[in-house]
């Protein structure tokens, strides 16, 4: 009891001395509860406004838990399929790698237009962003369905659609790369009596090429997720096959070709971080779009 | 040559000159190396992704016809000649876009608080078992890598068709994605203050209360913005398989030819992410604002 009696005492000599402190401490907390009280408002009129039915929601976790029953044990059915599936994991790959490269072959020149320390007009840059902003709006898979009206169903359009969602991506991502890069040496290439295009060939390029190769190579391995689902639209890759296999309720083939994809992420995931620590080191990578 | 360079005699600058051609030699043959094989992939993924250079260029005037042709009405004129004929749904799609951003919105918001749990779990710093941060990890890495369309298949056969199944699909994601930023984000803390809180005979909740979550509360809420942003672009095409929102719409738009439709609603979904992209950035600014301030 002393003890408690004295801790009382202590807090409101404490009070006393640091009334600013203390009080914050009161206001935060009401703020606190007050963003909370709001977050759970909107969490429920959210849910409120979507007309959810809840019964539904019970039995469907029955149904789900009866569903991932049925996937186990995961089984490719017979070795013919396997093969199938792993031609079409293969050409899942083929789209993340080659939509990757062309998008950042394609957008290299263009993300030099889009940076301010190298295109000093401004109405070429901001034309140019917001085309590329337009772009990058449009996600892969509207893009896909775009494609395949061009060039038919199959991955090539994959690597299309992949290809022009990135040119987005990479085109904002390399100008931003342009723009934080040291002036210094670019100014040493002026000074040493070279022109605008020594400058940015000698004092620019060089310097931010490791970054760039990094997010090549980071945004192949985050294709390698998104190729996998361009399936489900007809634009070929391992998707095709999920989906078909969800469509048909064979739960088995669902859980193996997921565990397929797994893999083969980790794997992706792995060497390419070899492969980047081997370019640059162990240096933090900037924040990436679409994680 | 009174003012040539300083140089080494002959017998010492052999050695260097051999060292510096044997260095260059290496890493020419090291980048020769790695271009071939680049090469070699690049030529093995474009026959096994049936690339046809020749028939994108045969058919390259489809891609323009294709959105030039989205711009006009069915009475071909173009769109803008007739506004109200353009946007006849468009009672209907504000209310879909609408419901594309309270998918996005509980996804995110049951993501993060799943994430939020599950990082200090995860952290190497924090953790209070391997065992348990082994599971943790590999738990969030199978969040994140199954791509959200396929739980959205799988919760739409169980849940049935609406947006129930497209929230959860986006906030289990949002688990996976979120709960590997977060703990990156407590692996970064400061550790001092949570060894004085502890010292001082609290408990881990509380020392984790006091010490780490002051540190890291406007990173998770900057991170957990971010990661609306992107939920906010998957929703819009997450109705592609039945699990709600503005996409459904969309692919049947597409799929049936009606033209002037997918304009409309493409045109609806990009203003859609950049006003969401605009109001982030400005609260995310903010918060940052607030970090960097003492």
């Amino acid at each position: 009891m002393s003890n408690a009696g004295g801790e009382q005492l202590d807090l409101d000599r404490l009070t006393a001395r640091y009334p600013a402190i203390m009080a914050g401490g009161r206001w935060q907390a009401a703020r606190l509860a007050f963003a909370g009280f709001a977050l759970l408002a909107s969490v429920v009129a959210g849910f409120a406004s979507l007309d959810i039915s809840w019964s539904r929601f019970i039995s469907g976790f029955a149904e789900l838990a009866r569903i991932i029953g049925l996937m186990l044990p995961p089984d490719c059915g017979n070795p013919a399929r396997l093969l199938l599936w792993i031609k079409a994991l293969g050409e899942t790959l083929s789209i993340a790698l080659l939509g990757t490269l062309t998008a950042a072959v394609l957008a290299f020149p263009i993300s030099l237009l889009a940076a301010r320390n190298v295109t000093p007009a401004w109405p070429v840059r901001f034309t140019i962003r917001r085309g590329l902003d337009t772009i990058r709006g449009v996600n892969t898979l509207i893009w896909a369905l775009v494609w395949i009206n061009v060039i038919g169903l199959g991955p090539f359009a994959g690597v299309l659609a992949i290809m022009t969602t990135d040119f987005g991506t990479f085109g904002k991502l390399f100008s931003e790369a342009f723009e934080a890069a040291d002036a210094k040496q670019g100014e040493a290439v002026i000074a040493a009596g070279g022109g605008e295009l020594h400058r940015v060939r000698f004092g620019l390029i060089p310097q931010i090429l490791p970054v760039l190769l990094s997010q090549i190579l980071y945004l192949i391995e985050s294709n390698t997720r998104a190729a996998t689902i361009i399936g489900i639209v007809g634009a070929g890759g391992i998707g095709q096959h999920l989906t078909e296999a969800i469509r048909t309720l064979e739960w088995q083939q669902v859980s193996f070709l997921v565990l397929m994809i797994l893999v083969t992420v980790a794997i992706i995931d792995f060497v390419s971080s070899r492969v980047r620590f081997a370019i640059i080191g162990n240096r933090p990578r900037a924040a990436m779009p679409h994680e | 040559m009174s003012h040539g360079l300083l140089t080494l005699p002959e017998a010492q600058l052999e050695p260097l000159r051999r060292t510096y051609a044997h260095a260059r030699l290496k890493k020419r043959t090291q980048l020769l190396l790695a271009a071939a094989l680049l090469l070699g992939a690049v030529i093995l993924s474009g026959i096994t992704a049936e690339v046809r250079i020749d028939a994108l260029f045969a058919h390259i005037d489809r891609l323009s016809g294709y959105i030039a042709r989205i711009f006009y009405l069915e009475n071909h004129q173009p769109v803008w000649t007739d506004p109200a004929e353009w946007f006849w749904g468009l009672k209907k799609w504000l209310r879909l876009i609408g419901e594309t951003l309270i998918i996005a919105y509980l996804g995110t918001i049951f993501g993060a608080l799943g994430a939020f749990v599950l990082c200090f779990f995860a952290a190497a710093n924090l953790a209070w078992s391997q065992v348990l941060r082994w599971f943790a990890v590999r738990f969030l890495e199978f969040c994140r890598t199954v791509p959200e369309l396929v739980f959205a298949l799988l919760f739409v056969a169980s849940f049935g068709l609406g947006p129930l199944p497209g929230i959860l699909a986006l906030a289990i994601h949002t688990l996976g994605a979120l709960g590997k930023q977060y703990s990156e984000v407590v692996e970064n803390a400061d550790m001092k203050p949570f060894e004085g809180v502890t010292a001082t005979g609290a408990t881990w909740p509380e020392s984790v209360r006091f010490a780490i979550l002051p540190q890291v509360l406007s990173n998770f809420a900057s991170y957990g913005l971010l990661r609306f942003e992107i939920n906010v672009r998957e929703s819009a095409i997450i109705g592609f398989v039945g699990a709600g929102g503005i996409g459904q719409d969309l692919l049947v738009a597409v799929r049936r030819f009606y033209y002037s439709d997918v304009s409309a609603i493409v045109l609806l979904i990009i203003a859609m992410v950049a006003i969401i992209d605009l109001a982030t950035e400005r609260v995310r600014r903010h918060l940052i604002g607030r970090e960097q301030a003492p």
